[in-house]
């Protein structure tokens, strides 16, 4: 309750906030705070890509990106109702698809009668691996991690095809200028 | 770059053990929290922490652009091969069965071989676009 009341006011600050640097650094505060949620909630392995990723490497690559844009906020002078009302549907609308959710915890959520149990009786069995996350990632679901390392890929490539492509652009402008 | 003595010793200390908790996370991951996927976000974070400390050049000696670019492709190519690999010992795509004696055994090493594909492409991607985003500072 004190992690979620935290995250609140850490959303709240940053929209409030118009100086860039203080969003990033409060987003990596907000990243830190869900992975300490993700620990209460036994989530290990989620909590340590949040804290690694979001925390870390992202702040980094944020930071990184102020310096090369600077680092306040345009100044807004209209107010946008429709993007107001827009985000309150949304978020309500997901607000009440969580009232329909079981209770967090309960051990007759579908999710948890389906292959879950199977996974949790022979992950030791099969895969020789004691943590399931683990052997549910890499083995049982390996199709899914598969594209999910396609993903990281493209997306890599992308940025960097992105990012060079203008570098290259530049440095042959520089080239012509100085013949 | 002359930053503090402090932190400039301080990350000296500090390294050896973050880049030892990241294979200690890669090779463990089958035992206790963590993976392919954490141990290459925290490899590519040495290489941001020395790049911040130490100056880009130095971080560019401890890991090249060229074999960072290379590390993209090559972790996805190790991750899909080792399906090709139990495709051709004869069991489905990505079934680890066949690699050892031991179906058991064979699972072990599949899931190792996975995790190292998602390392390598992970760590990659991650230092491509930290070196992506501060050679454009250059210009």
């Amino acid at each position: 309750m004190v992690l979620l009341t935290l995250l609140a006011i850490a959303a709240l600050a940053m929209v409030r906030q118009t100086v860039l640097f203080s969003v990033v650094i409060l987003a990596s505060i907000y990243s830190f705070l869900i992975a300490s949620v993700m620990v209460i909630y036994d989530a290990v392995d989620v909590a340590m890509t949040e804290a690694a990723v979001g925390a870390g490497v992202s702040t980094v690559l944020l930071l990184a990106a102020l310096h090369l844009t600077g680092s306040t906020e345009a100044p807004q002078y209209r107010r946008q109702f429709l993007a107001l009302f827009v985000a309150g549907v949304t978020g309500a609308a997901v607000v009440w698809g969580t009232l329909v959710l079981p209770p967090f915890g309960m051990a007759e959520a579908p999710i948890h009668t389906h292959v879950v149990p199977r996974y949790l009786e022979k992950a030791v069995e099969e895969a020789s691996t004691p943590n399931v996350v683990t052997a549910v990632l890499a083995d049982y679901r390996g199709y899914d991690t598969l594209g999910e390392v396609t993903v990281v890929f493209t997306a890599g490539m992308g940025v960097m095809l992105l990012l060079r492509r203008r570098s290259r652009r530049t440095g042959r402008k520089q080239a012509e200028a100085d013949t | 770059m002359s930053l503090d003595t402090v932190l400039r010793v301080g990350t000296k200390l500090i390294l050896p053990f973050v880049a030892l908790f990241a294979i200690y996370v890669q090779f463990h991951g089958d035992f206790g929290p963590g993976g392919g996927f954490q141990a290459g976000v925290l490899l590519a974070g040495c290489v941001f922490l020395i790049s911040i400390v130490f100056g880009l050049d130095t971080a560019k000696r401890v890991a090249p652009p060229a074999v960072v670019t290379a590390m993209v492709p090559l972790g996805a190519l190790i991750y899909a091969g080792t399906g090709v690999v139990s495709l051709l010992l004869g069991a489905n795509y990505l079934d680890y069965s066949p690699f050892a004696h031991e179906p058991v055994h064979g699972h072990h090493l599949g899931i190792m071989s996975v995790e190292l594909g998602v390392l390598i492409t992970v760590a990659g991607t991650m230092m491509a676009l930290f070196y992506a985003f501060v050679e454009r500072d250059r210009q």
